[in-house]
């Protein structure tokens, strides 16, 4: 009579395995990671058909004017370019130039940072750059066969020096800068100090129709 | 002869009870990481970098826009426009805009993004026209999606 009472019963579990693999493949194959980040940026309106068109008058020195033509050949400032590393320190170099000197300009320069206005005494006067960083304007013109990895690529380096120059101005970088909350008024506090008086004047011209 | 009949007769068995437990955690990352796709991606979408990025404040008002070339040659060679789960023509945009737009409250209207998620191979042409078609329906929030470029 000594039966092996004591005999223990394991559930088999070597299916266990099987479920799991089915389950992960189910997932693996129905979902994506999202990646819900990006270069943003506002369009302007639509221009009203009643109202003329407003009038450019700008002075050229104002105007920091980046092309790229149908194969991809970048001008920046009439001149080409290979390097597109260099837009970003050529845009800061151009808003931050105070070519014309007055007291709104002085109260701005006092506004920035120390290194900023180490900068701007200088060499940040230059007569043929831009007045003042709210009369500076990058216009950035494409034509309809441009690929649209250089457009993005040349974009993200002119909003990356905009940024720059916000993060520098309250000593963050510009990733730091752009992650700032702006429900928290603390942040957003930073944030406005950052842009004040220096406006980020991106204009996206329409393209010529030329190479589609 | 029993020095030659007499083998050690042992079997190693590899234990093997702890596979689900690694595959469970798997599961889970993939669980807790993803997002279940609301549409079939009809398009190429090679997705340019870039180092700027700005995060999307709020999913639920944001509408998705993909332009790359067709992924099966039967529709095309040229790139083309999808929506939720068709492809487009550029005129079709405002009318979805304002589909999306009627979803959300009278507030939030204003505060609508769209996501361009667009191929790197594509031409600035199709870009612009839907850029274009935004700005007659007053969708002018729009983000370039990218994937974050590291220099080394």
């Amino acid at each position: 009579m000594a039966k092996s009472k004591n005999r223990k019963v394991d559930i088999p579990s070597a299916s266990l395995a099987d479920i799991a693999f089915l389950l992960l493949i189910f997932f693996l194959v129905t979902t994506t990671i999202a990646s819900d980040k990006g270069i943003a940026l506002l369009l302007p309106p639509k221009p009203d058909p009643n109202q003329p068109p407003p009038d450019i008058t700008k002075n050229q020195r104002n105007i920091f004017k980046v092309n790229v033509n149908s194969s991809d050949r970048i001008l920046v400032e009439d001149e080409p370019l290979q390097d597109i590393s260099k837009i970003r320190e050529m845009v800061k170099d151009f808003v931050l130039n105070f070519g014309k000197q007055d007291q709104e300009n002085q109260d701005l320069i006092n506004s920035l940072s120390a290194v900023q206005r180490n900068f701007v005494l200088s060499q940040g006067r230059k007569p043929d750059s831009s007045d003042s960083p709210s009369d500076a304007v990058v216009s950035y013109k494409t034509d309809r066969g441009t690929s649209y990895e250089i457009y993005l690529g040349i974009l993200d380096e002119i909003m990356g020096a905009y940024d720059e120059i916000y993060g520098e101005r309250v000593g963050l970088t510009a990733e730091e800068f752009r992650n700032l909350d702006k429900s928290d008024p603390a942040q957003n506090d930073v944030y406005s100090r950052a842009r004040e008086g220096i406006p980020r004047n991106v204009s996206i011209a329409e393209p010529t129709k030329i190479g589609e | 002869m029993s020095k030659f009949k007499k083998k050690a007769s042992t079997s190693q068995d590899i234990p093997t009870a702890s596979l689900p437990d690694i595959i469970f955690m798997l599961l889970f990352f993939f669980m807790v990481t993803t997002v279940l796709r609301e549409s079939d991606i009809l398009v190429e979408q090679k997705i340019p970098a870039a180092k700027e990025l700005n995060k999307l404040e709020r999913k639920s008002l944001v509408s998705y826009i993909y332009i790359g070339k067709p992924k099966k040659s039967d529709m095309g060679a040229e790139p083309r426009i999808q929506i939720n789960d068709r492809l487009v023509q550029p005129t079709d945009i405002q009318k979805f805009v304002n589909e999306e737009k009627d979803k959300l409250t009278e507030v939030e209207r204003d505060q609508i993004t769209m996501a361009l998620k667009i191929d790197r191979e594509v031409k600035m042409g199709i870009v612009v026209d839907v850029q274009q078609e935004l700005k007659e329906v007053n969708a002018r929030k729009i983000l370039y999606s990218a994937t974050k470029r590291i220099d080394l």
